[in-house]
């Protein structure tokens, strides 16, 4: 068993309005794609970027008769991102529909589960420092159609619609309002992304739109909260506002601050919070209301009749947990345990799945301390100068471990170890060969050291005399062998032999 | 004139068989009677080149001994089948032009099985109709009139225009759809016989959906034989349709042997309701005494959630139909509003529904939309869910008490005028459905088979109701009837 790191709960955000602070409660709803070749109830492709309604099955397109077949992988893909997320699965979940009319929607309704989700209750670690994290607890998951496309800025008279995405299958992650400041937001985001990577379950990508998150933002007086906790009683909370659509975690936080602000406002000024969905404008830095109540959807849901319940194997959810991979917690965990590492280098060296795997390639019998400053420090600092990735890297696991192994045997110098690393990123090549045909080894040898001092005393008398009256300057004789050697010389053996031969 | 229109499926079978007639004769013969049967209206759209291909290739596959079941027989389908390339719209105009890319399931297994198409049929727009007047189309008038009386006589509905056309021999066959009803109740109408197949036994791919958890398929034919010929073409597993079930589909027509000795038959006290008219109630009568002479036990059951069966109904399958015909918007396929300037998405699908959908469609739709709404779903919806679970139950003890199939009228009445229900309450023309509606709510399989005329010389049916799965059992109780009626009667050629 690994050891649990202790932490400690962050203290939530406080906002001081014009009469007395607030704090806030925020809740999210993560919509993530799921990484899958088909939709999920059509054969239809998920590729991103191909050609406006060339990913168009019939269903997708709503065709008259058309029907909806479950796809099982999709379903598959949400077991293990509840399992990632020691989650409840639901044996018996079901889809319903949520019905509305828009052009990107063709079946004037969207395929979702609002009464039997396929994942039920399970909790998020989110690491905000070293030693402090907050447990994000998850309501549920459900699997639903993504809509498509309405583009109403190519033509002056007309909207364009495509439906290449519409019926991609997506996670919806609610989480419970466990969420206490934006920083949070963007980290429990962020966390959200690192377990679907883990899991291979959503590739992540907030650019492409495979995750979005609606935010529900209310404020309270502190100690509210800590009531709603205790009694689950959502009468102690503030009324909610949901600021749907966000893809940048800089904007959750930036529309969490902005909107949390306006509630305290009206509050303050004895006003009240309407229920109601909002948009953020990043261009203003304000939320504004997306429809009136009297445009307000009443989308009634009820079970969809073209589908039957679906009725998993806890034998296949079984299955499914056996090839889970090491999620981050555990794995970070791990590195702080087997290598030495900090917390911090842990954290850094955990956050995606091929960064640890190049790490442990690279610490595989070897200093994992060592490794970890290399990797973290020359490789993620060069990398990101030459705007690379771990997966773009043109030096190996394989090579930078070399590097580390020379350092390790006292072949080479941390000095030149960063020369080599630079010949490596530049050249390639084997690191051990290139110190040997490069003649960059140290020398250790103490009669060639012991020769190349002898000839720095011989030739500065006037420092021999200084240095005899003050130590400190040593440092020059140092200095002066190790430029006589090209550098090659064992520091080390070299400040013996000076301080010996000058009789200190 | 040899009128080979005029055969039956089994006949036509066994005669090209044996090589005495061929397909391309018989299908000739079928499109000349469509072509002079335009004052019933029942063909909407004719397929004469598809048809006379599709004959001279079935007429290879039987010289070259390879006929299936259905090889070489014309028959006719139901608007609301997709048959691609060809216009399938439902009876609608917001389907007006719709030629689907595809071909429904059901009707490429027809096609498969040497099946021949003659043409599209009429029917009550997205098959929501008892009597056929809500056809963008027109209506479908009935072949049959009333002695001595030529007023023009709805054929039922919704798959009106299947039954016209079968019993005015225009076809040896014709698909229908039944939702509430809307196969037997026309066949009743018509007098030839129509059977609801168990939920999941024929794939809803293809098939226009109006209201998923009701809709069922099934053949419209000339007698119960023929009907277990084509039922079991139509029947089979689709992994295209998830509600569809994965059982194997027996030879309906060797179970017909009219050995029903020791069945036991159950007759509902419920149905003997208030305004089943004398005639009705004789025929149910006659129908009772000729099962029970053929050696079936007669028990007296009761559905005691009868009554409540027709509201629940009208409460779920306008619900599902509110979402299924969402998809009708005008943004992609069929009709499209033309709007003014400064008119924008919401004016065009306004406008689009309203010019596109007739009224009956309008009206359901509306009433499935309020059904579901915020605050009305559990009063409506879900009530209405729980009626429909106490309805499958009323049946599932019927069953647990070992009767294997109960006996009912089809219809509270012959067929009645075309326009005699226009200024009447529509849940007037809802009654038409109080016989049938109770087995789509339970999922459960059925049979109409004509069983007498009138005073007024108009076909009656009567209903047979079996468990689920056991059409094959249900079609050898309606051959009792049929063969005991001696039903032969059939409708003066007045078109």
């Amino acid at each position: 068993m690994l050891d649990a790191p202790t932490t400690k709960t962050p203290a939530p955000k406080v906002i001081s309005g014009a009469r007395e602070d607030w704090e806030l409660v925020i809740g999210m709803e993560v919509h993530a794609q799921v990484a899958s070749n088909a939709k999920l109830f059509s054969g239809a492709s998920t590729k991103f970027g191909a050609e406006p309604n060339s990913n168009v099955a019939f269903v997708d397109a709503a065709m008259p008769g058309m029907l909806p077949v479950i796809n099982e992988f999709c379903v598959e893909q949400a077991v293990r991102t509840g399992l990632g997320m020691k989650a409840k699965i639901n044996l018996f979940s079901a889809f319903d529909r949520k019905n509305y009319f828009y052009p990107d929607l063709p079946q004037g309704y969207q395929i979702s589960q609002l009464y039997h989700p396929i994942v039920g209750e399970g909790e998020v670690t989110v690491d905000l420092a070293p030693g402090v994290a907050r447990i994000v607890r998850v309501e549920r998951i459900h699997l639903e159609q993504d809509a498509g496309k309405s583009i109403h800025d190519m033509d002056p008279n007309m909207s364009f619609v495509d439906l290449n995405r519409t019926g991609v299958a997506l996670m919806e992650i609610v989480s419970r309002p466990d969420i206490r400041s934006p920083e949070e937001a963007a980290a429990f985001m962020a966390k959200i992304r690192q377990i679907l990577r883990y899991l291979g379950t959503c590739d992540g990508n907030m650019q492409e739109g495979s995750m979005r998150a609606d935010v529900n933002i209310s404020v309270c007086r502190p100690g509210d909260y800590e009531r709603f906790r205790e009694a689950d009683d959502f009468k102690h909370l503030g009324t909610r506002c949901e600021i749907k659509n966000m893809n940048s975690m800089r904007f959750i936080q930036a529309a969490i601050d902005v909107e949390a602000r306006r509630q305290i406002a009206i509050l303050e000024d004895g006003g009240e919070i309407t229920q109601e969905t909002r948009l953020y404008d990043p261009d203003k830095n304000e939320t504004r209301s997306m429809r009136s109540k009297e445009e307000a959807h009443d989308y009634r849901y009820f079970p969809c009749p073209d589908l039957l319940p679906l009725v998993i194997e806890q034998g296949w959810v079984d299955d499914i947990a056996a090839t889970l991979p090491e999620l981050p917690d555990e794995k970070k965990a791990r590195f702080i345990n087997d290598f030495g590492l900090s917390e911090y280098d842990a954290g850094v060296l955990t956050a995606d799945k091929t960064s640890a795997a190049y790490f442990e390639q690279v610490a595989d019998g070897r200093d994992g301390k060592l490794a970890a400053n290399w990797v973290i420090n020359e490789l993620f600092g060069r990398l990101k100068k030459e705007d690379q990735t771990i997966t773009t890297s043109p030096v190996s696991p394989d090579q930078l471990g070399g590097i580390i192994t020379l350092i390790s045997k006292g072949d080479i110098s941390g000095k030149i170890a960063k020369d080599l690393f630079e010949i490596v990123w530049n050249e390639g090549g084997d690191p051990a060969e290139i110190v040997e045909v490069r003649g960059m080894k140290q020398v250790t040898d103490t009669g060639a050291i012991e020769a190349a001092v002898d000839a720095v005393i011989a030739a500065n008398p006037a420092q021999v005399e200084k240095a005899k009256a003050n130590p400190k300057l040593v440092g020059f004789f140092v200095g002066q062998v190790m430029k006589a050697t090209g550098g090659k010389a064992n520091p080390k053996a070299v400040n013996e032999i000076v301080s010996a031969k000058l009789g200190l | 004139m040899a009128d080979l229109n005029k055969l039956t499926i089994s006949e036509a079978r066994d005669r090209m068989r044996a090589g005495d007639i061929t397909s391309v004769d018989l299908t000739r013969d079928c499109l000349s009677a469509i072509e002079g049967s335009g004052a019933l209206n029942a063909f909407v759209h004719n397929t004469p080149d598809i048809a006379l291909a599709q004959a001279e290739a079935a007429d290879a596959r039987i010289k070259a001994g390879d006929a299936p079941a259905m090889c070489g027989i014309p028959l006719g389908i139901k608007d609301l089948f997709c048959t691609k390339g060809v216009a399938s719209q439902a009876g609608s105009a917001i389907l007006e032009g719709f030629k689907p890319e595809y071909e429904s399931t059901i009707s490429q297994s027809l096609w498969d099985s040497g099946a021949v198409m003659l043409g599209k049929l009429n029917m009550d727009e997205f098959a929501m109709g008892s009597s056929n007047e809500t056809s963008t189309y027109g209506d479908v008038v009935n072949p049959w009139r009333r002695t001595g009386d030529d007023a023009a006589l709805t054929p039922g509905g919704s798959s009106g225009g299947s039954a016209s056309a079968v019993a005015a021999d225009l076809c040896l066959g014709a698909t229908g759809t039944d939702t509430g009803g809307s196969i037997r109740q026309p066949a009743a109408f018509t007098g030839i016989t129509g059977i609801k197949p168990t939920y999941g036994r024929c794939s809803r791919w293809g098939v226009i959906g109006f209201a998923s958890s009701l809709d069922q398929a099934g053949p419209m034919t000339k007698s119960v034989r023929d009907a277990a010929i084509m039922l079991e073409v139509m029947c089979g597993h689709d992994e295209k349709d998830s509600t569809s079930v994965d059982l194997a589909v027996p030879d309906f027509e060797a179970m017909i042997t009219n050995d029903i000795r020791g069945q036991k038959i159950g007759i509902p006290v419920e149905y003997r309701m208030d305004g089943i008219s004398d005639e009705i109630a004789k025929l149910w009568d006659d129908g009772t005494a000729m099962l029970k002479d053929a050696g079936a036990e007669i028990v007296e059951i009761s559905l005691p959630h009868f009554k409540y069966a027709l509201p629940a109904y009208y409460v779920i399958a306008p619900a599902e139909a509110s979402s299924n015909l969402a998809r009708y918007d005008g943004v992609r396929y069929g009709h499209r509003a033309k709007l003014e300037a400064g008119e924008g998405i919401d004016e065009m699908y306004m406008r689009t529904r309203a010019e596109g959908f007739g009224y009956n469609v309008q009206r359901r739709l509306m009433i499935g939309t309020y059904v579901l709404s915020a605050g009305f779903y559990d009063a409506y919806y879900n009530r209405a869910r729980r009626v429909r679970t106490l309805i499958k139950k009323d049946f599932e003890d019927a069953f647990a008490t070992g009767v294997h199939a109960i006996l009912t009228p089809a219809t509270p009445s012959a067929a009645f005028g075309l326009g005699d229900m226009t200024d009447a309450d529509p849940v007037q023309m809802f009654l038409n459905d109080v016989f049938t509606v109770t087995v789509n709510l339970a999922g459960l399989p059925a049979v109409s088979v004509p069983a007498g005329l009138d005073k007024q010389g108009l076909p009656l049916g009567l209903q047979l109701i079996g468990r689920p799965w056991e059409e094959g059992e249900l079609l050898n109780l309606a051959h009792v009837i049929e063969d005991r009626t001696g039903f032969v009667a059939k409708p003066e050629k007045w078109w």
